[in-house]
């Protein structure tokens, strides 16, 4: 890091449960140099100016997803951001919207996680393989076909941006259905059976309206909106009862 | 969440977007309305023509103009998100395929043109 030259006015959501009945904001003036990311930011202000700020995050480098939260008001990663880009401020910091506060920034990603687990985001093998049977291959043509739905980092920018979440808890939401497509699309697997209930549900794909925010804020480009829409084709497709034919078990 | 389309520029678009539908309704509403008036006989016809002269009805057409080219706009950026991956090799799909399936319509629509005059 280079010498600070410029300072910057950061207004943080607090919330402690234990002390604080609701949330409320404080702001601190920061010095910050041109390099200075508003991750980097938040650390100085958690080294330096008051230690109980909590926060996560790990990587510093858009790859963990761990550091998401409201950056005047739009989803972004904290790493992901540089400061000398929201000068002269003041910027606005809070946490990611339509997620229950733990504490700061923290937020309680529970249903989030129960959403994922029941889209099951792992190959579901059309036979069982061996180690004998060896590497599972695929040509570049069959990777293409999910690569960019399998750049997700679980950041969870897309819940934070979707209206949808916010006025329905129980929608499945953008980043788990963009994990079906990543799954579904796989040449590898055999599991869109399975995740079809979840799929086809009303609080599946169905309640989404095609905001496209999710698309807008993701930092990997996976495109959630287009996962998901996608899918209605297929889903409607399901409905009609055109289902597509299973995939033949492939030759090792 | 009360509101909350008001909050970030990205929703108010959005909502922008689909109220813009509500004027593509009126229009084919009014198109819907000469249709019956043509089907009446000529006076209905004569009295619908004269309805879409008058000022107010040129002002909210040229308002209609607006919304339905930002509803045209946005389908363009909306529906590549929907569209069903091609079933053929993104490859052979080159900018000289794309200007010669263009030109070929427009051939197309000329001779139409032609032998319906």
């Amino acid at each position: 890091m280079t010498a600070a030259t410029r300072t910057i006015a950061i207004q943080c959501l607090r919330y402690h449960p234990q002390t604080d009945s609701a949330p409320h904001w404080q702001t601190w003036d920061l010095p910050f140099s041109d390099d200075m990311s508003l991750l980097q930011g938040l650390q100085h202000i958690k080294d330096e100016l008051d230690g109980s700020l909590s926060f996560r995050w790990s990587c510093r480098m858009a790859i963990c997803g761990s550091c998401g939260m409201m950056v005047n008001g739009t989803p972004q990663l904290a790493c992901h951001v540089f400061l000398r880009d929201l000068w002269p401020g003041p910027v606005r910091v809070a946490p990611l919207a339509h997620f229950p506060v733990l504490r700061d920034l923290v937020v309680d990603q529970g249903a989030f996680l129960d959403a994922l687990e029941a889209v099951r985001p792992w190959l579901v093998p059309v036979r069982e393989r061996s180690l004998d049977d060896g590497p599972h291959r695929q040509t570049p043509q069959q990777l293409a076909r999910f690569l960019d739905q399998a750049q997700c980092i679980n950041c969870l920018l897309c819940h934070a941006a979707c209206p949808q979440v916010g006025l329905d808890a129980g929608f499945v939401g953008p980043a788990a259905l963009a994990l079906v497509q990543r799954y579904n699309a796989d040449s590898r697997d055999q599991g869109p059976a399975a995740r079809r209930d979840v799929l086809n549900a009303a609080q599946g794909v169905w309640a989404c309206t095609l905001v496209g925010a999710c698309s807008q804020v993701c930092p990997k480009g996976v495109d959630p909106a287009r996962a998901i829409n996608q899918n209605k084709l297929a889903s409607t497709l399901d409905y009609l009862g055109l289902r597509p034919r299973p995939r033949r078990p492939d030759t090792p | 969440m009360a509101g909350w389309w008001r909050r970030h520029p990205a929703h108010r678009r959005y909502m922008l977007r689909e109220a813009s539908a509500l004027f593509l309704a009126a229009y084919a509403l009014v198109l819907l309305a000469g249709l019956v008036a043509l089907l009446r006989g000529e006076a209905a016809y004569a009295a619908w023509r004269a309805m879409l002269a008058t000022p107010w009805s040129v002002a909210l057409h040229a308002l209609a103009l607006l919304f339905v080219g930002y509803h045209a706009l946005t389908w363009f950026q909306v529906m590549p998100k929907t569209m069903p991956p091609l079933p053929v090799a993104p490859r052979h799909i080159t900018n000289a395929g794309l200007l010669l399936s263009a030109l070929l319509s427009l051939a197309l629509l000329a001779a139409v043109w032609v032998a319906g005059a």
